[in-house]
This record gives C-alpha cells, sequence and structure tokens, in this order.
C-alpha cells in the first residue's frame, strides 16, 4: 500500500500547486488521476491554448503552466497514480484514510484533497440499445492494447482526430476494419481524412459515411453490428469488436457516493479552510462551491494554500504550525 | 435590442427567451444565466461540445459554423445537420425567433 499525508484527488493545476503548498509543511502528497496523464482540463482539453489570467505571466499557454507546476514541486517529490478512478475512502479508527482505486491500488492517507476539476472524464458514449451489456465483451472506448484486435473484425465509430488514427493503425493489425461516420466529410487532421479515404479506395478499410448505429447484439460476446445510413438502408456487419470514439465528457462519479454535501455536482466547503462536512476530506478548485465561488485557476491556488495550513494538523498533531515565507526560508525539499 | 428565441429543455418544454443583445454574451453563456442547466465544460472554446443545441427554427438564419465548431460536432454521437454549439453563437439579431432544443451534457 502507498502511504503518504495528503492523498490529492485529481492532477490538474490546483492539485499539482497542492503539493507545493504541503510541501513547505513538510507534507507529502500522492496524486490519483482518471486520465492517464497529469494536467486535467489543461492538458487533456485545451493544451495550446493561452491562458491570460494566471498572476505574473501575461499570457501562458496551458500546457506550459502544468510543465511549469511539475518543476516547481519537484523538490517535493509527489508520487501518482494516472489512469485510475477513486472509487472509495474508507475511514480508518484513528481518523486516518484509505483511498482505492478501479484498479485496487490503495492509498493510505491523514487527509484526503479532492481536486477533481469537473469530475472524472469519462468517454462519451452513444445511445445504442444493450451498448452496457457488451462493455468488456466486445465494446470498448479506448483502444488499450492494439494487439486485442489482430487478426480481429473490428468496427469503429466516430469522425473525430482519434477515430482517424486508430482506424489507419488498426488496419495493419486486424482482420478486417470498419469506419462508421455520422457525416460524409472529416473535418479533422486533413491528412490523416486523405489517408482514411486512400485505405477505403485500397479496399483495405471498410468506409461506411452518413450512417449510424441501430442496434448490436451478441450471444455473451459482441457479434453483430447494425447500421442506418442516412437513406434509411440498413446494413448488418460482423463484428469481434465495436470500438465507439466519441471523444470524452467529464461525470461527478464516485465522488456523489462519499457523503459530501453536494450542490449541482459541486461540493459545499467552509471558507475558512475548504473542509467538507466530513472530516480531513478538503475539496478545492472548480470542484468546490460557496457563496461567491469562481472557478478560476487562481482561486484553486488560493484555496490550495489555506487547506494545507488547516490539513497539518491532522499530519503533526502534536506540533505548532508556523507560518514562513519562501522568501525568507526557502524552498527546502524532502 | 431585445431579442427573442424558443428554447425547448430537455424534458421537452419550451420557453420564450428574451435576451438583450448589447451584453456580448454567446448563446451559451445566455442559456446559462436564464438558468438552464447546461454543463460547459471548456467555458466557450468549441472545445468539450456540452453546449449542444439542435436548430429547431432558423437554422439558415445563422451565421455559418467555423471549422473548430464542425470538427468538435463531428465527435459527437447524436449531432445532425440542425445541431450547433451554443458557445459559438452570438446573442444578436441573427438569432431573433430561432427555436433551439438543449441537447448537451447536463451539470
Amino acid at each position: 500500500m502507498i502511504k503518504t499525508d495528503i492523498c490529492i484527488i485529481g492532477a490538474g493545476p490546483v492539485g499539482l500547486f497542492t503539493v507545493f503548498e504541503a510541501g513547505l509543511l513538510k507534507m507529502r502528497c500522492h496524486l490519483i488521476d482518471a486520465l492517464p496523464q497529469i494536467g486535467g482540463q489543461l492538458s487533456e482539453i485545451y493544451p495550446q491554448k493561452p491562458i491570460y489570467d494566471i498572476p505574473g505571466y501575461p499570457e501562458i499557454k496551458a500546457q506550459e503552466l502544468v510543465d511549469n507546476l511539475m518543476d516547481q514541486i519537484k523538490p517535493f517529490d509527489p508520487t501518482f497514480t494516472l489512469g485510475e478512478r477513486v472509487e472509495d475512502l474508507e475511514q480508518q479508527a484513528d481518523g486516518s484514510y484509505i483511498v482505492k482505486t478501479s484498479d485496487g491500488t490503495q492509498v493510505h492517507c491523514q487527509v484526503v484533497a479532492i481536486a477533481g476539476g469537473l469530475g472524472c472524464f469519462e468517454p462519451r458514449k452513444p445511445e445504442i440499445e444493450r451498448l452496457e451489456d457488451f462493455e468488456g465483451k466486445g465494446v470498448a472506448y479506448m483502444v488499450k492494447n492494439p494487439e486485442t484486435y489482430r487478426d480481429k473484425k473490428v468496427i469503429l465509430a466516430g469522425g473525430g482526430d482519434s477515430a482517424l488514427d486508430w482506424t489507419i493503425y488498426l488496419a495493419d493489425i486486424a482482420e478486417k476494419v470498419t469506419l462508421i461516420h455520422r457525416g460524409d466529410t472529416f473535418r479533422g487532421a486533413p491528412d490523416s481524412a486523405e489517408k482514411v479515404f486512400d485505405l477505403a479506395k485500397e479496399g483495405k478499410i471498410n468506409l461506411i459515411l452518413q450512417s449510424n448505429i441501430s442496434s448490436i447484439s451478441g450471444n455473451g460476446h459482441l457479434k453483430n453490428v447494425s447500421v442506418l445510413g442516412k437513406d434509411k438502408e440498413s446494413r448488418d456487419l460482423e463484428a469481434d469488436y465495436l470500438i465507439p470514439l466519441f471523444g470524452l465528457s467529464p461525470k461527478l462519479g464516485p465522488i456523489a457516493n462519499w457523503g459530501l454535501n453536494i450542490d449541482k455536482n459541486a461540493i459545499e466547503v467552509n471558507t475558512f479552510d475548504y473542509s467538507t462536512n466530513v472530516e480531513r476530506i478538503y475539496a478545492i478548485g472548480d470542484i468546490n462551491t460557496y457563496p461567491g465561488k469562481l472557478k478560476l485557476i487562481l482561486c484553486g491556488f488560493h484555496e490550495a494554500a489555506l487547506m494545507c495550513q488547516s490539513a497539518f494538523k491532522y499530519v503533526y498533531p502534536d506540533q505548532k504550525l508556523s507560518f514562513k515565507y519562501t522568501t525568507v526560508y526557502g524552498v527546502n525539499s524532502f | 435590442m431585445i431579442i427573442n428565441l424558443e428554447v425547448e429543455d430537455r424534458n421537452g418544454e419550451t420557453q420564450t427567451v428574451e435576451l438583450p443583445t448589447e451584453v456580448n454574451l454567446n448563446l451559451m453563456e445566455a442559456l446559462k444565466a436564464s438558468g438552464y442547466n447546461i454543463l460547459a465544460t471548456c467555458g466557450g472554446m468549441a472545445l468539450c461540445a456540452t453546449c449542444h443545441v439542435q436548430v429547431l427554427k432558423g437554422l439558415d438564419q445563422l451565421p455559418a459554423a467555423q471549422n473548430e465548431e464542425l470538427d468538435m460536432l463531428d465527435t459527437l454521437p447524436d449531432a445532425g445537420f440542425d445541431s450547433r454549439l451554443a458557445c459559438q453563437l452570438k446573442v444578436n439579431e441573427s438569432l431573433d425567433g430561432i427555436k433551439v432544443k438543449i441537447r448537451g451534457d447536463e451539470h
């Protein structure tokens, strides 16, 4: 089991900066994020967009801010669990917590800081009856290991970059690749779109445009996918796998089940220290709400600083906290 | 000026919404300010598609969608020819009299 002082749920800008504020007070942090990379929304949604309201930076690209934060927290040696969703928080007899993830990782900590932004990014699922019955039995929303699809019949659905990229990639691996797209053009990366049209012309993939999946079936495992065209023509395709790729959408997820006061998908906190109604659990950044809340990165940074001051008493119950400026004491790494 | 548009929510209820054009809002912001529940993850950058609306009336009077909006709509499973992202529609006279149905993710 991983042992730390503060377990931070969410590795976006606010979660990352919490490591710094905690580190100044000699508290160690472990971060968990459902996404496979750090940076939260900034890296996942708008890495190349400039941000203009970070104090001291007239303009900074989102990914650059994430990179800078990683540099800033390096002295405090944070550890990470990425690509796993936190499912459960279990309080121990001594008040500490064990945080459990979807993949069975366990983190023992004194304090939990939820910096989960808008929740976990989950694949957007098309509305197809019984789709969920076939999850893990032929239906997947991301390509984890391309080898799974070797010599199989694979159907992809979607019109974005990832649908194009995986169609091209899997064309060499799978026995048969079919791409189903609602429109008749692809506006994503022109190079990839051209390649997909070329592969279709060469007969290396099966491209079905202006169509949607109408139903799926199988006996224990996916076997058939029915497609309905704009022209109302229906066709049945044999399939070992179906991979719908329609981007990611944030969901609050398991956070809703932890006994915290929730208002409109945000966690209510006390602005004194951004604590929730449950002792030792704090919520900071976009995921919290209070009168006057502004969803700004800079507000999340402020919340992280105050939260760490309050969390100190759980990590070092016998010590008195004395506030020190970095200008006087510098940054003392672990 | 004040414009009027009809808004159908996720439950199928339609209401007429009055919006001023002077405030420099986009339709996503204006709908949120009018109490509609729209997630708007990316805050209006045409990067998340959670403000997806279907234009039931007046599609032709709207300014054409730019590439980044069309790219994003392409990623949605339930987008149609009449789909737009509310964040890319400026609240101005082009929206007067249209009818939209809210389709994107809830908050």
